[in-house]
């Protein structure tokens, strides 16, 4: 291999996927620039929900998560206080003996996948979370998920990417990417390898990525300390997150590490309006009340929306994108894009150096979208 | 929790001058008229009735004409959202009862100014007050016999807050106003033009015998263990230690616009810009008071009474129009002369809190950021407050814009946010 | 001005109070050394008296973050201080 030291890559886009690949190729000798048209985290990262969690929906999503929640793990000491790192685990809640029936092969999923979880009963989650409405059927925990602020995160692996002499450019933006480089409005830079990790924007500038926005409401309350212990999420969270074209909220709650709760979920398709649709707030604040009764006498201080990145097959498109000579691709993330970020790097890293993956790369690659033709729907 | 519906033709937002004066001219031009204020009975804060000793005449006579109006009132109510739904616009309030819903064809915000705080070290000391906070917890019952005050601020409004804290037994160390003694006397030159504010000047400066007012002179420093000791006053050329126990100082008003900005009224700076009825940007909204212009007790009250009028579908006499005139020019005169001094927007050191929700201080912040980069770097302006106290502060002192406004403008229960109003529904009643 | 006082338990200590006192005044005449802690842990009390600021947070018969500026005293009151942060 040739002398790397001088090899440059450009990541466009310094949201937590931008900057985990900045810190990834640094660590691997890369000359990194990154740049983002507003700033680090600007964009999808800043408003969501931080959570790092293991999440099956499907295999592949499943090996991804798992992978993430292990580099998680292994940069937890090079982490600083601005990233808030919490483990507090999360809890899956089952409503009704039909779910609970179905925790104990949810279990299996993750124990296969070399994920711990724990079954408790209705009166164990009543323990341990006081504030749930009382008589759920039980609940699956899993210890090793956690919390993170995403923009203190994002900000903390820009800077280890920095101390090895990556470069941050915001106010950048990114016009057009071309072989080996990026056009930006002002000059055109130059670069052995292009990562277009843009987000929701990624299409902007691939528009053969089936990346739509798919938007969601959070609510967040003043402090109260000791409400809620572990993230929370209703096991018909992933039905939610399934149906594309459908509007629906999900319960989903968040302690914060200041002693704020951060409610959601909701996911709609609405183009890029980003304004509040209370309607659709209220009912998500509506089903968090029905699992959390105590929710309704907090103060919330603040609404606010955001556009997760979705694609129709529900999983990232992360690798080679072989029509542009250096080109990956890094986006699409929906929900999981702070968990991932750190799979996604690795596998962005691995390709580049041509190392094999912890995981099966194939199944993320871009061009699967080129070979399936002009779907344009999903499955 | 209540959840209870009011229809009406004109809502009222904020019970202070421009609200009273706005809701009496519509109730008496013949619309449905429902006021909503945060306050536990009508005069907002100039006019907030005081446990001792009541009310100035004026504002009795307004509060009593308001009381035989047939407009409703509902108190202690913070309007935490609005939005224009067809032709009609929806409010949703919070009191400790539960939720509210007003559904009505005008809106009038009068929903009036806080006070501007500039960062100091020691402003977050118990015991440092805003010179109208004073005012306000002194007629709230505040006991300050005894107390060594020191003010620090700008403007006549200094004179009779000094006056009614020495006559509830403080003792007045220090009144520091931070404009030259050059500017004074020109503005108070100026006042021979109305001579009733002429005299009532000087019976307020009269009113300081034994109290120590300076100008060109300001607190650049607060200090103490847990509670305020003492201050650091400069004027320029000397420092020097002053002991008290209370200390109270603001530099100016930020008008309350959330709810304008919200409904999408335009702006000019922090002031929603309005044409001759009072009318915003946003059709059948209207807004009076310090909200278009920081200008008073006298100006509040004619804007109220010409955009209640307006709001009601009545037009307002020709005589209101010409009378807001001539005060508007006066409130730029006040402005101009009483601005803070720059040396006033530098007190703050990097160790100096600057978001206090948060605990942000100023050393934590890049002047290259944006404001939405310091919120979420930072957290400056995510607190409670929702960026009402830094948002004035940081846009003085490092130029940043305030940021977007969203729903809701005021913290609000959860079970607020989702009430429902399908059930009761009430009329504007008419008691 | 009726002299009736009214009787508030603050903090678990029972205080005569005027009526028409707002929570804020009352909790100020009698000295409480903050209302609320910081998010770094210092004291804070009221400052703006007009319900803008959220330093005068104070819990009211067990209901946190009531801002104490904007509410008047009632016989038989629970307030706390201390809890908000």
């Amino acid at each position: 291999m040739s002398a790397r030291r001088t090899s440059n890559a450009i990541v466009v886009g310094a949201g937590i996927v931008g900057a985990a690949c900045a810190e990834a190729l640094s660590r691997d000798g890369w000359g990194v620039t990154v740049v983002d048209k507003q700033f680090a985290s600007a964009g999808t990262t800043s408003v969501g929900m931080g959570h790092i969690v293991a999440m099956d929906d499907s295999p592949e999503q499943l090996a991804l998560t798992e992978l993430s929640i292990r580099l998680w793990r292994e940069l937890a000491p090079e982490l600083d206080a601005r990233s808030e790192l919490d483990r507090c685990g999360t809890l899956w809640l089952a409503e009704d003996a039909e779910q609970f029936g179905a925790v104990g092969e949810k279990q299996r999923v993750y124990a296969a996948a070399g994920i711990a979880s724990e079954v408790l009963s209705g009166d164990d989650v009543a323990r341990v979370e006081p504030n749930l409405r009382p008589g759920l059927a039980g609940a699956l925990l899993v210890p090793g998920d956690s919390v993170v602020y995403p923009p203190g995160a994002t900000l903390r692996l820009l800077e280890l990417a920095r101390a090895r002499g990556a470069v941050l450019r915001e106010g950048v933006e990114a016009i057009e990417l071309i072989d080996r480089g990026v056009r930006c409005a002002t000059d055109t830079l130059h670069a052995d390898v292009v990562v277009n990790a843009a987000g929701a924007a990624a299409p902007s500038l691939t528009p053969e990525l089936p990346i739509v926005p798919r938007k969601g409401h959070l609510a967040i309350t003043d402090r109260y300390p000791k409400f809620c212990h572990h993230q929370l999420v209703e096991l018909g969270y992933l039905a939610s997150a399934h149906k594309m074209t459908t509007e629906s909220v999900a319960f989903n709650v968040q302690p914060r590490s200041t002693g704020q709760v951060l409610i959601g979920s909701s996911r709609e398709l609405v183009g890029w309006d980003a304004s509040l649709n209370e309607r659709l707030l209220g009912e998500m604040l509506d089903r968090a009340v029905e699992l959390m009764p105590a929710l309704r006498d907090l103060s919330i201080i603040r609404c606010w929306t955001g556009f997760r990145p979705a694609t129709p097959d529900k999983l990232p498109l992360i690798g080679a994108w072989t029509p542009i000579d250096g080109l990956y691709v890094a986006a699409g993330h929906e929900g999981l894009g702070i968990t991932t970020s750190l799979g996604t790097a690795r596998l962005i890293a691995d390709a580049v150096a041509g190392r094999a993956s912890p995981i099966e790369a194939a199944p993320f690659s871009p061009m699967r979208v080129v070979s399936s033709a002009a779907e344009p729907g999903h499955a | 929790m209540n959840a209870i519906r009011y229809e009406c033709d004109v809502a009222v937002v904020g019970a202070g001058p421009a609200g009273i004066a706005a809701a009496v001219t519509a109730a008496g031009a013949g619309a449905r008229t429902i006021v909503l204020d945060e306050g536990t009975g009508p005069g907002g804060q100039i006019w907030r009735p005081s446990v001792k000793v009541g009310q100035p005449s004026r504002a009795s006579a307004w509060i009593e004409r308001l009381g035989r109006s047939s407009a409703t009132v509902l108190r202690s109510t913070s309007v935490v959202t609005a939005h224009a739904a067809d032709d009609r616009f929806v409010l949703r309030g919070e009191s400790t009862e539960g939720a509210v819903e007003i559904v009505c064809r005008r809106v009038v915000l009068a929903t009036g100014a806080h006070e501007l705080f500039l960062p100091f070290p020691g402003w977050t000391l118990p015991n440092v007050f805003g010179i109208g906070g004073a005012q306000a917890l002194l007629k709230s019952g505040l006991n300050v016999r005894g107390r060594r005050v020191v003010i620090s601020g700008s403007g006549p409004l200094l004179f009779p807050v000094a006056a009614s804290l020495a006559k509830a037994g403080a003792e007045l160390v220090l009144v520091a106003e931070q404009a030259t003694r050059a500017a004074v006397v020109s503005y108070v030159a100026s006042l021979w033009r109305r001579p009733s504010t002429l005299v009532q000047a000087a019976s307020l400066r009269a009113s300081f015998i034994g109290a120590r007012y300076q100008t060109g002179t300001w607190v650049s420093h607060a200090h103490g263990d847990d509670v305020l000791r003492g201050v650091v006053v400069a004027d320029g050329k000397r420092t020097r230690m002053v002991d008290c126990d209370m200390l109270c100082t603001g530099f100016g008003l930020v008008p309350n616009n959330e709810l304008a900005r919200l409904l999408g009224c335009a702006m000019h700076g922090r002031f929603a810009i309005v044409d001759d009825t009072q009318a915003t940007s946003t059709s059948g909204v209207y807004t009076a008071g310090e909200t278009t212009g920081i200008g008073g007790v006298d100006a509040a009250l004619v804007e109220g009474e010409i955009a209640g009028a307006a709001a009601a579908g009545a037009r307002p006499s020709a005589a209101l129009l010409a009378r807001r005139n001539r005060l508007a020019r006066d409130a730029e005169l006040l402005a101009r002369t009483f601005a803070p001094r720059a040396e006033i927007k530098c007190l703050a050191k990097p160790e100096t809190i600057v978001c206090r929700c948060e605990d942000t201080t100023l050393g934590e912040l890049d002047g290259r950021w944006t404001a939405r980069q310091a919120k979420l770097y930072t957290r400056a302006g995510m607190g409670p407050c929702q960026g009402r106290v830094c948002g004035a502060a940081l846009e003085c002192v490092m130029g940043w814009p305030s940021d977007t406004v969203r729903s809701p403008v005021q913290p609000a229960r959860l079970s607020t946010l989702t009430a429902d109003f399908s059930a009761a529904s009430k009329p504007s009643s008419t008691e | 001005m009726s002299d009736a006082r009214l009787e508030v338990l603050v903090n678990g200590k029972r205080v005569e109070v005027e009526p028409g006192t707002t929570v804020a005044a009352a909790l100020l005449n009698v000295r409480v050394p903050s209302f609320r802690t910081s998010v770094r842990g210092d004291p804070r009390a009221p400052v703006c008296g007009m319900g803008v600021c959220y330093e005068c947070r104070a819990t009211i018969d067990g209901v946190a973050h009531q801002r104490a500026c904007l509410r008047v005293v009632e016989p038989g009151m629970r307030i706390d201080t201390g809890s908000g942060r």
